[in-house]
């Protein structure tokens, strides 16, 4: 009998869930990176509500994606904690105060600046630490034994600013869309206004990373840049244009849709480009997926679990986007 | 890593999980409540069932958002501050958390914006759906947690492996470890406990000012009968723990009871001084053999004392000590409550007897007293271990600075007060205010109400009537 490797289906997995956080809680942060741009009360409020109902949803692909890593790789989990521990801990300080701005805005009327100020500081932070993680990752976390062996701001470079930057560009674009997408009249139109900006930005900022990794480490030149594989791995930037025609296009013609899902397309094709750099490195350049894996026992354990809630999940989930589907009535009057 | 180190990452756990505690034991609480609410409000389409539903919406609205927060930093708390530990024991622990994400987290996340926002959308049917799953998610997430931390006290259906990792072998003995059940039924007792007395104290403040309000009276009286029927339930349930308790973790038991001697027909130590450098518990107010009684329920018995571990095996007893009174006391305290109310009862004076309503009031905290002070009984008397016997807590931290982590708890010490003070003012001013005849869906400054989105009557009407 074929041996299933597990280790594998369990970084497909946590890309998956790494993706889909991405993807879901990008937009709601994105919306507010964003708030403190639009002008006017009522559209703020029409921003929030966009996201109310589902924020809480998206967050929780965090959550897995940190326990998915913690469950299967635990030994990455221990490396790349520590190593990440300020952008961590900035990641989750911003998440405390976006999330909590959610209920608390609308408790008080004298005190509602500063969760809206709250909201926008969150969020933006989160992104941004996000972003920095990602940096600080793929610029390489040095390992000594069972763990993390270099320094407390290795995570602070150019590069991993740069990679920062450009988090927040892109969440910006997806909740951009978004808005686009869910809103109308005043917001919306200001929306249009967010994204063809925003996707100046993301485009640029995927440029430069995208030439920049190569020369971080000879494996990710080796990845992109050999021969014959050039051949297979350009298709990542070719769709990247596509997409990006595709954004800009719609934006021009005012199209409602087309945007959103052409920066989803965005978002994907970069994740694909981090997997080929990556693969099979859990942490680049020095422990892969095989190495830093659970016992078979406790890899086969969740996955039971995995494989029969992973679908029911999706499946109540696109239910209650579906519930709250539609567009956000005008004047801050949330779902009707 | 210098103990400095290790001091502080001690420190920021304790610290953040002490806030998370907090809205958990609330909102399990409160997401049943409200499940019976709705349910009542279906049963008999009395619309003040609903107006307590809403009422008390909000305020888990609130509670619930503070208990994500601060959930997710506990999740990653692991691998920042003790990646040795959890190296060593995520490939047992890992996969239980996992399992709380995929079944519980999911399922109260996906299903509590229809319960928020979602009555005019989804109908009166699939919304109370929705309000049993988020309630559901609330157990379940307790469940799993608690089997996790019961494993870190009594681990059990393991092996190590040649990197030192803590292995599963059996899920089933991994998942109902020895201390599992006694954990699980007394922190869900203590959940319910915490909310009745939250929710019984509302009501009486609202009673104090005007006794003829049904939904004040309504809110009073259920939370009574939960303190009636479950503070006894619990003060059992916690006889049953601490006997498991001593059975596999003696030492912990020992210096709950302040006992540094093993004797036989050991004193009951009510209150002392437990001085771990003397070895003696100083000012000791003690009932002889009582302690012999309740532990092995023999006058005679004989009870071990610290003095049977070498020191650098010892925990702390006068934390565990005092902590374990604190909650000990509050337990009797609720217990009180409970009978006085039957009392007031059985001659129909629940409502106008103003000194058990300001009783109400003023203990409306006990149940969270109780349920922190619980728990640094049980965290503080596992130690010097995080996986008990096997993993010393010395052994298990990140080597990280001491200035890192002093820094990083000082942000979560600014940011958990500022936040978490503000939260708890914005759900004590929604307390403070009774529930009205009608009361609205959302705060009045919400637009999602403003908007007229509820058309009152035609979500008053019952959906059965
Ligand atoms: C409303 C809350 C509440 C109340 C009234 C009580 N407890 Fe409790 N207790 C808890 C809430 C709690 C808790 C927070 O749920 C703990 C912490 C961890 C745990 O398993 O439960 C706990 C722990 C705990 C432990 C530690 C077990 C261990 O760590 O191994 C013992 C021995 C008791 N309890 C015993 C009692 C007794 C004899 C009580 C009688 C009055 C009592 N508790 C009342
Ligand atoms: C069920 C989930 C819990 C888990 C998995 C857990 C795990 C841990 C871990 C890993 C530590 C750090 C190592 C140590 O010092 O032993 C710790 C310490 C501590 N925890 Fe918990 N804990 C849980 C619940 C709680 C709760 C709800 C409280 C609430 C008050 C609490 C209070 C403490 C305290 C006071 C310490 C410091 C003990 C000391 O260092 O002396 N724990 N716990
Ligand atoms: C170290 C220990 C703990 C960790 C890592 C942890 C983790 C989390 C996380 C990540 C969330 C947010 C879930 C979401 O996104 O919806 C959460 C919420 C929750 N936790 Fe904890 N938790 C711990 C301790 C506890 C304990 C001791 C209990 C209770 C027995 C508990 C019960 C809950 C419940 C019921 C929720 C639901 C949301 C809420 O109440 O606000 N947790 N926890």
């Amino acid at each position: 009998m074929m041996q299933l490797d597990l280790a594998l289906i369990w970084a497909g997995l946590l890309a998956f869930a790494v993706l889909a956080y991405v993807v879901l809680d990008g937009f709601d942060l994105g919306v507010g990176i964003l708030f403190p741009f639009m002008p006017g009360e009522t559209q703020r409020d029409e921003m929030m509500n966009s996201v109310a109902p589902v924020w809480d949803g998206n967050e929780t692909w965090l959550v897995l994606g940190g326990g998915a890593l913690f469950a299967a790789f635990p030994l990455a989990y221990a490396i790349i904690m520590p190593a990440l521990y300020a952008p961590v801990i900035a990641l989750l300080l911003g998440l405390v105060f976006r999330g909590v701005a959610f209920e608390f805005r609308w408790k008080t009327q004298r005190g509602k600046f500063l969760w809206d100020g709250a909201f926008a500081a969150g969020s933006t932070i989160a992104a941004f630490a996000q972003g920095l993680a990602l940096g600080a990752l793929v610029q390489g976390i040095p390992v000594a034994g069972r763990a993390y062996a270099g320094g407390w701001w290795d995570w602070l470079t150019p590069f991993s600013v740069l990679t920062g930057v450009s988090l927040v560009a892109g969440y910006a674009l997806l909740g951009a869309t978004w808005l686009i997408y869910k809103t109308q009249g005043p917001t919306q139109q200001r929306a249009y206004r967010f994204a063809n900006f925003a996707g100046g930005a993301t485009l640029a900022a995927i440029g430069l990373v995208s030439l920049w990794t190569p020369f971080l480490s000879d494996v990710f030149m080796q990845r992109w840049f050999s021969w014959p594989r050039i051949l297979l791995v350009a298709t990542v930037p070719a769709l990247v244009a596509l997409a990006a025609y595709v954004l800009f296009n719609g934006l021009r013609r005012r199209q409602e849709l087309s945007p959103f899902l052409a920066s989803l397309a965005l978002f994907v094709l970069c994740f694909v480009g981090l997997v080929i750099s990556f693969f099979p490195y859990l942490v680049p350049t020095s422990v892969t997926l095989w190495e830093a894996a659970a016992p078979p026992s406790s890899l086969g354990f969740l996955f039971a679990g995995a494989a029969f809630l992973i679908p029911v999940i999706l499946a109540y989930t696109a239910y209650s986007y579906w519930v709250f589907r539609g567009k956000i009535e005008q004047g801050g009057g949330g779902y009707h | 890593m210098d103990i400095d180190a290790l001091t502080l990452a001690r420190l920021q756990f304790a610290f953040t999980i002490t806030f998370h505690i907090v809205f958990p034991a609330i909102s399990i609480g409160l997401a049943s409540y409200l499940a019976v609410l709705e349910g009542l409000w279906f049963l008999t389409g009395r619309t003040v069932f609903l107006d307590l539903f809403n009422y008390w919406k909000k305020i888990f609205a609130v509670a619930f958002g503070m208990g994500v927060v601060s959930g997710i930093v506990m999740s990653y708390q692991f691998g920042t501050n003790w990646s040795v530990f959890s190296d060593k024991a995520g490939p047992v622990i890992g996969p239980l958390m996992g399992y709380e994400v995929l079944t519980a987290f999911f399922l109260e996340a996906g299903f509590l914006g229809v319960m928020l926002f979602g009555l005019s959308r989804v109908g009166p049917r699939l919304h109370y759906l929705a309000t049993l799953m988020v309630a559901l998610g609330t157990f379940i997430s307790a469940f799993w947690i608690l089997s996790v931390n019961s494993w870190m006290q009594t681990p059990a259906g393991f092996a190590i492996n040649e990197v030192g990792q803590f292995v599963p072998v059996d899920w089933v003995a991994v998942i109902f470890n020895p201390s599992f059940p006694y954990r699980l039924v007394h922190m869900l007792l203590a959940a319910y406990l915490s909310t009745a007395f939250i929710v019984g104290g509302t009501g009486a403040l609202h009673l104090l000012r005007d006794a003829t309000l049904p939904a004040s009276r309504i809110m009073f009286s259920m939370a009574m009968w939960m303190a009636a029927i479950v503070a006894p339930l619990q003060i059992v349930a916690g006889d049953l723990h601490g006997l498991n308790t001593l059975e596999h973790q003696p030492a912990k038991v020992a210096a709950m009871e302040g006992h540094f001697e093993t004797q036989a027909g050991a004193p009951l130590i009510l209150f002392g001084w437990p001085d771990m450098e003397q070895e003696r518990t100083r000012y000791a107010v003690e009932v002889p053999k009582l302690g012999s009684l309740i532990l092995t329920h023999d006058w005679n018995g004989t009870v071990r004392g610290l003095k049977e571990w070498p020191r650098e095996d010892r925990p702390n007893a006068a934390i565990v000590f005092w902590s374990f009174r604190v909650m000990v006391g509050a337990g009797l305290a609720m217990l009180a409550v409970g009978v006085w109310s039957l009392a007031l009862r059985a001659r129909r004076r629940l409502y106008d007897q103003p000194w058990l309503l300001r009783a109400s009031v003023a203990l409306s905290p006990i149940g969270l007293v109780a349920v922190i002070a619980g728990w640094i009984t049980t965290e503080v008397g596992r130690q010097p271990y995080t996986v008990y016997g096997l993993l010393r807590t010395a052994q298990s931290a990140s080597s990280i600075d001491a200035a890192a982590v002093g820094a990083s708890l000082a942000a979560f010490a600014i940011v958990y007060f500022a936040v978490f003070g503000a939260g708890a003012f914005y759900m004590l001013r929604l307390m403070r205010k009774a529930p009205e005849p009608v009361e609205p869906e959302f705060a009045p400054s919400h637009p999602m109400h403003a908007s007229g989105l509820m058309p009152g009557p035609v979500m008053r009407k019952a959906p059965r009537a």
